[in-house]
């Protein structure tokens, strides 16, 4: 427990978490829809505003987790209710708060059915997404992981589009599926540890074979939710069908919960194996960025194009926390919060297009720049922060990922250059097509621009990309302490282990 | 007054037995007596909570353990009452009688749960099943097909051969050890010869397996589930599994010296349990056939907290079956409502329930992902425990990881996402269907408060589960 510095005021983690859900429980009793839709955008923003102390009053200087909470949960098992951020999970926390009350204005008009469920549904994910980025009780993670299936599983099946069903449930297995595994795998931890505290577990004597082994379980788990070519097959369908906010929540918060995995589990628990089945990680990444990008060129449905495009940018994510040097690292969770950022703000573009021509086929939406001026102008600076163009925030993710990636394998890092050309090329391709279109436009002269409500939705995204893009520093700064500590004794590990094979 | 709980059941069976002698009787006083009665149980199964006795010869056991199940039957049996109030599908002449059968069992199961000695034992267990027996075909014809009189026939053949089983099985323990006393039987196993102990364990073990629908004695549960009316299966789905598992536990605190055997078995009947049970599941229509199939796998799931043979491992076991017993009830408080006429209910005639009875919506999708094992419902922490400590058991027995348990419980987790399967479609059938044509379902006030009760009871023990697991811890103890 010296891992941890307890916060003895007030328990602003826990607020966090039960804020939300406490609103929720209110829903569930007043549903008109109009209220529905203020109180949750005042929980969500209530929410966001509690979340900046957490920054102001962030050390940076230790990698301890900060702001901890721990309270006896379940002794008969030794499970705790054990709460904390660090530099890796501080960002991700930000981001999920800060994105929820967007996700609230941007349903304001699309949601028009049953109002209320879907606001409760919506704060429900918020308790949970931010539970599993603070959780330090492996049960706790466990539980919130699992159970914001439940919620996002209602989004995409009552408000999800035509094939809402098939979509829903694809999305539900695959993931259940995945973390089925990951069940047993902490109970085994917790039958070698007697604890189900996360830092008690890592950094322990563990045989090669049994870090294998749940190293594949925590594995299957995350890449599932990342998603890592293979295993993405669900992505594109829950994207597609999903509403907006769906979209959004999915993917700029649920993705991240795969790649946080990576960093917060594998490397820490099972670092022997990390070190061993890292090449096949790394050429999945590779393989997931080549693949994303040929197959997002290929698309003609605008959210099955950006679903794919995240497989690529996910793949560099992935790439850049297993080259396990601390560019590398940095550029991912750099890079994680650009993805959120710019992902989910395309798919608010995205879904605003939507509302006005019930179509997300590109054909129909070309050419709408002459009518739409300020929305087009959103749209090309999240493109062209998508495909990680300089002064933006995505050059800073992918440029210090391929930095660490070359001082580590140059071959490996020339495979992936590819993808971000391959990015600029999908993306221009869809910038080109909804702004100037071909000869053959349908009459867009119907469309209205951008209202009030848009505009506030979408300009934080766009502060956000030139700030991370600009002055990344107080971004990276707020991560370093602790990735530069976990690598520091991931490679001392390494060192170690082989110490002991030379004796 | 150490047994106050069966005496007011008792009571209650013979107010019904003299109320059936009355030619004309209005019904809604005969069902609010019912009510009173199973409240008047809860609370005198409350007041008796730690009451500690020794009766009838020392063959009568009032103690933690005992009271701990006659708090779940007679909450078991108060619920089945209130969902089950308009007994749709029992005609009019013969409803008094249904409730003096339905209390007989739940007093059999009361006496089950106390009984030390096999002669008790199965004095009580007879008078639960004979009840039940009768229960079963008490279903009005509807249909022309009597599809209850086949269940009822059905019924009793399998359970009678149950019981031969399990009389044959005590026919070897009393030879074995002489006597019949469950303490003096522990002593006496120990030194009788092998493996005509085991084998004598293992067929008293199966008369209620039998009760519990695990694997090779699950064969009844679909047919009977299908041919009874709701309510009746409702409490044949719930209150007897808590009696089962009650003498369960006390079994196998009988298996002694070469227990590898049975450890196997159970393991073995625990996966077949499963995957017969959730595979079977997948393909139903009817929603208490999908039910049923589901109790199976759920059967096996106990079986891995009985096959740890520690203390811990049954205290989970209590902990599970008091949650399953609480999620299936609320599951069939929702299908005996939803039910327009006592008909059985086909998964497709939940369409649109949200927009019919919201209320009846959110108690059925909770229930059912508890029952899936989704947290934080009570039915994750059950699965969770019920796998630590199957896999704690295989590190102490055999000192490694590595052992058949980490195969037990890797299969254990599988099935759970097999089973998500069938529970999410009928979720997706009451949330996302369009109710079409299907009328609106009415619900009293009293039932739906009972159903947000159950509701609320499925999230604490999820959440809070604690207490009542060093309550279980506790009652195990005075057992063993």
């Amino acid at each position: 427990m010296d891992s941890l510095i307890i916060n003895e005021g007030f328990p602003l983690l826990s607020f966090l978490i039960f804020f939300p859900l406490a609103g929720a429980l209110v829903l569930l009793i007043f549903s008109g829809e109009s209220f529905a839709r203020w109180w949750t955008l005042a929980i969500t923003t209530i929410t966001a505003i509690f979340s900046i102390p957490l920054v102001t009053g962030f050390d940076t200087s230790t990698a301890k987790y900060q702001f901890a909470e721990a309270h006896n949960w379940i002794p008969q098992f030794n499970i705790n209710y054990i709460l904390g951020v660090d530099g890796i999970s501080i960002l991700l926390v930000l981001l999920t708060t800060l994105i929820m009350p967007f996700c609230v204005t941007a349903s304001w008009k699309y949601i028009k059915t049953r109002v209320a469920p879907f606001m409760v549904c919506l704060l429900i994910m918020e308790t949970s997404m931010l539970g599993v980025f603070v959780a330090l009780d492996f049960v706790l993670f466990y539980i919130l992981w699992e159970f914001m299936l439940i919620p996002m599983y209602m989004l995409i099946a009552i408000w999800g589009g035509p094939r809402k069903v098939y979509a829903s449930i694809k999305f539900f297995l695959y993931t259940l599926a995945g973390s089925i595994l990951l069940l047993v795998a902490i109970i085994a931890l917790y039958l070698k540890n007697g604890s189900f505290f996360i830092p008690d577990m890592m950094w322990q004597n563990y045989s090669l074979n049994f870090q294998i082994f749940i190293f594949l379980a925590f594995f299957l788990a995350f890449a599932i939710k990342v998603p890592m070519f293979p295993f993405h097959t669900w992505l594109p369908a829950a994207h597609v069908e999903a509403p907006t906010a769906g979209s959004v929540i999915l993917a700029s918060i649920l993705l991240k919960m795969g790649t946080y995995g990576f960093l917060r589990f594998c490397l820490p628990i099972t670092p022997d194996a990390a070190f061993t089945l890292a090449p096949y990680v790394l050429w999945l990444s590779i393989a997931g960025i080549l693949y994303g990008g040929f197959t997002a060129l290929a698309q003609n449905d605008m959210k099955k194009l950006i679903a794919y495009s995240s497989v690529g940018h996910m793949g560099f994510v992935t790439l850049g926390i297993f080259v396990f040097n601390p560019m590398g690292v940095k550029g991912a969770i750099i890079q994680m919060i650009n993805h959120g950022v710019t992902t989910g703000a395309l798919f608010l573009c995205v879904g605003m297009i939507y509302e006005r021509t019930h179509s997300r086929e590109l054909s129909v939406a070309a050419g709408v720049g002459k009518y739409m001026p300020w929305y087009v102008t959103f749209l090309a600076f999240f493109s062209l922060s998508s495909l990680g163009f300089p002064g933006t925030n995505s050059f800073i993710g992918e440029f210090l990922i391929l930095a660490g990636t070359f001082k580590v394998n140059i071959p490996l890092a020339l495979a992936a250059i590819p993808g971000a050309v391959l990015a600029a090329a999908y993306m221009l391709r869809l910038l080109q097509r909804v702004v100037w279109g071909g000869t053959n436009n349908p009459d867009q002269s119907y469309l209205n621009d951008l209202g009030f409500r848009e505009i506030i939705t979408l300009t934080p995204f766009l502060i956000f990309v030139f700030w991370i893009g600009l002055n990344p520093q107080p971004f990276i700064n707020l991560m370093d302490t602790s990735v530069v500590n976990l690598l520091d004794q991931l490679h001392a590990w390494q060192q170690g282990g082989a110490m002991l094979t030379l004796r | 007054m150490a047994i106050l709980p069966e005496l007011v059941i008792l009571t209650a069976a013979l107010a019904f037995f003299a109320l059936s002698l009355f030619k004309q009787i209005e019904f809604t006083h005969v069902k609010n007596t019912a009510i009173c009665f199973g409240a008047i149980a809860i609370i005198a199964s409350l007041i008796n909570f730690n009451a500690q006795a020794t009766l009838f010869l020392g063959s009568y056991e009032v103690d933690l353990y005992s009271q701990f199940f006659k708090l779940m039957i007679s909450f078991g049996l108060a619920i089945v009452l209130i969902f089950g109030q308009d007994l749709k599908d029992i005609e009019d002449s013969v409803r008094p009688e249904y409730y003096m059968f339905l209390f007989l069992s739940a007093l059999g199961l009361m006496m089950l749960v106390s009984s030390v000695e096999l002669i008790a034992i199965f004095v009580s267990l007879e008078l639960s099943s004979f009840a039940l027996y009768l229960l079963v075909p008490m279903r009005s014809d509807q249909n022309g097909l009597r599809m209850q009189m086949e269940a009822g026939i059905k019924y009793i053949l399998f359970g009678v051969m149950a019981t031969g089983f399990m009389l044959f099985g005590m026919s070897y323990i009393f030879g074995l050890t002489g006597s019949t006393y469950l303490s003096e039987i522990v002593t006496g196993l120990q030194n009788a010869p092998q493996p005509a102990a085991l084998f004598a364990v293992i067929m008293v073990l199966g008369g209620f397996f039998f009760k519990l629908a695990v694997f090779p004695m699950h064969f009844w549960v679909p047919d009977i589930y299908q041919g009874a009316s709701n309510e009746t299966t409702g409490f044949i789905a719930t209150v007897p599994k808590l009696g089962a598992v009650a003498l369960l536990i006390r079994l196998m605190t009988l298996a002694s010296g070469e227990t590898q055997f049975l450890i196997y078995l159970l393991m073995v009947l625990a996966l077949l349990s499963m995957f017969y049970g959730n595979l079977s599941a997948l393909v139903q229509k009817d929603f208490k056939r999908m039910l049923g199939f589901s109790g199976i796998a759920h059967a096996g799931f106990i079986m891995l907290g009985l096959l740890t043979m520690d203390v811990g491992g049954y205290a989970i076991a209590m902990y599970y079956i008091s949650g399953y017993v609480i999620m299936n009830l609320a599951c069939f408080l929702v299908l005996c409502n939803v039910s327009q006429e006592g008909e059985n209910l086909e998964i497709q005639d939940l369409k649109g329930l949200h927009k019919r009875q919201p209320v009846l919506a959110f108690i059925l999708a909770v229930s059912l992902f508890a029952l899936a094992g989704i947290p934080p419902f009570v039915g994750f922490m059950g699965k969770f425990m019920l796998l630590t400590g199957a896999l704690n058991a295989g590190v102490v027995q055999t000192g490694m990881m590595n052992s058949p348990y980490l195969i037990l419980v890797i299969l254990a987790a599988i099935n759970t996402g097999i089973a998500i399967y069938y529970y999410l479609s009928v979720v997706r059938v009451a949330y996302t269907a369009d109710p079409e044509e299907k009328p609106d379902v009415q619900v009293n006030g009293f039932t739906t408060t009972v159903g947000v009760f159950l509701v609320l009871l499925i999230i604490m023990l999820g959440a809070l589960p604690s207490k009542i697991i060093a309550i279980a811890d506790t009652a195990v103890k005075t057992i063993m």
